[in-house]
């Protein structure tokens, strides 16, 4: 077995290009419980940790350019007013001792369905920046990114360089189901994004079907439903039925975790949680209500 | 392959080191440092939680060449001065000692060096903030509340050793 140690990006990229099966690792929290469990050995592992661009995060035309390295701890602390919806999945994500190793990019390479990263950036419309060093750079945009379980559109020549996603424009919210609230893989999970400027509504849903996905439907029938103008009341009618939209998007599987059926309903229950939340906050902020921006 | 990297503020060459394995390996299976735990090796536990680069993670997930050149900080190397007498526990071990925050000691060094990091950065924590730093810390003797008065009890004293 090697053990790859590239100092810097183009010598990562070169690296991979001469051996497509390395295993790219980062905080490890993936790949070395595969190691250390003998369920796969692959022929080399490639390091990212010295490299230190991947580490980095920028403002760039308005957007965000996020390193894949990143660890959860820095999104949380650094990040967590410009990207709550990914800062409060990132604070599900295991524990401290996880949180200050794991990366999005790591979420993004094991491509797992329960990944706790996924929701937020499909809802987020994030676009994922893979390059190779034969072809150079791909912007992939998230929904396409995940191809099926533990599957993702990276060539074996490639790298995830970042993630770009906006700071967002309006109120974001994540949920997810698990056991206890700390050192849990998702029984599924769910995100939202308003997008006042665009008057849409974004989705996520994770561990609920082969690849995360968006709730395309429920999305086109609240962004149409909702009182962006007036900032109006959110109907108990409009948020079960988008409730029930999101459900009916959702695939899931019976497994150790949950049944497909579980999935489901817990599934309607945080969409309509989360938009309820969303939506108070978006009324709240209107100036001059009285009404709180804190969501219940 | 060699690992070169600073444990507990010596600098230190390994040899022979696999390529797949994990730094908890390598300080338990080579280098004679078997305070860090290993039970579960997936990251569940944090019995193995040890300081790299000053943050604590599990060193049974860090790939032992990931810390070439690196500083690794064990439970070993919280207290002060050489094994014996003059030796000088740390004040978040003593704290343990003190609250009967040990049954089997199993979890024991994983909690201290997460604890220690807590107190670190948070000298004054609430109990939310003590629960949610210890969350990947398993005692399956759930012996929690002593910890938890285990860390109470060092976060005041540091706080008054500082005044």
């Amino acid at each position: 077995m090697d053990f790859l140690r590239p100092l810097t990006w183009e010598d990562a990229l070169a690296a991979k290009a001469e051996h497509p099966d390395a295993v790219p690792i980062q905080g490890g929290t993936d790949v070395m419980v595969e190691m250390n469990f003998d369920v796969h050995r692959p022929p080399a592992l490639l390091d990212l940790n010295p490299v230190r661009e991947l580490t980095e995060w920028d403002g760039v035309d308005g957007r965000l350019r996020i390193g894949a390295g990143v660890p959860y701890v820095r999104l949380i602390e650094e990040l967590g007013d410009r990207l709550p919806g990914l800062a409060q999945a990132s604070r599900t994500v295991g524990s401290p001792q996880i949180r200050n190793r794991g990366t999005v990019g790591g979420n993004l390479g094991a491509a797992s369905p329960a990944g706790d990263s996924h929701p937020p950036l499909v809802a987020g419309d994030a676009v994922i920046e893979v390059e190779s060093a034969a072809r150079g750079t791909r912007m992939i945009p998230a929904t396409e990114f995940y191809t099926g379980v533990k599957r993702n559109a990276l060539e074996p020549d490639e790298l995830i360089r970042a993630f770009w996603t906006d700071p967002a424009p309006g109120p974001q919210y994540f949920s997810k189901i698990g056991t206890r609230n700390a050192m849990v893989i998702a029984v599924c999970s769910f995100a939202i994004a308003l997008n006042p400027e665009t008057r849409r509504v974004g989705t996520g849903v994770g561990s609920a079907a082969p690849t995360p996905r968006r709730a395309t439907a429920a999305e086109d029938f609240l962004s149409a439903e909702l009182d962006w103008e007036n900032r109006g009341p959110l109907s108990v009618s409009a948020a079960q039925r988008f409730a029930e939209l999101v459900k009916e998007a959702a695939s899931p599987i019976d497994d150790v975790r949950g049944t497909a059926d579980y999935r489901k309903h817990a599934l309607s229950v945080m969409a309509r949680r989360t938009l309820t939340w969303a939506w108070n906050d978006y009324r709240g902020a209107v100036p001059g209500t009285g009404e709180g921006k804190e969501a219940s | 392959m060699r690992v070169n990297f600073t444990v507990n503020g010596s600098k230190e060459t390994v040899d022979d080191v696999w390529e797949g394995e994990s730094l908890l390996y390598m300080l338990r299976e080579r280098m004679g440092l078997p305070g860090s735990k290993n039970a579960c090796e997936q990251g569940e536990c944090g019995s193995c939680t040890v300081y790299l680069d000053g943050v604590p993670a599990c060193s049974c997930l860090v790939a032992a060449g990931q810390v070439e050149g690196r500083e690794v900080r064990t439970v070993e190397g919280l207290a002060t001065g050489s094994t014996g007498s003059d030796q000088e526990l740390d004040p978040v071990q003593e704290a343990f000692v003190e609250a009967g925050a040990v049954q089997c000691g199993f979890c024991t060094p994983g909690l201290i060096v997460q604890s220690h990091d807590l107190i670190n950065r948070v000298p004054d924590p609430s109990d939310a903030e003590i629960r949610e730093a210890l969350a990947g810390n398993l005692c399956r003797c759930t012996g929690y509340e002593k910890i938890l008065d285990a860390v109470r009890l060092a976060a005041s004293r540091k706080a008054a050793a500082a005044k």
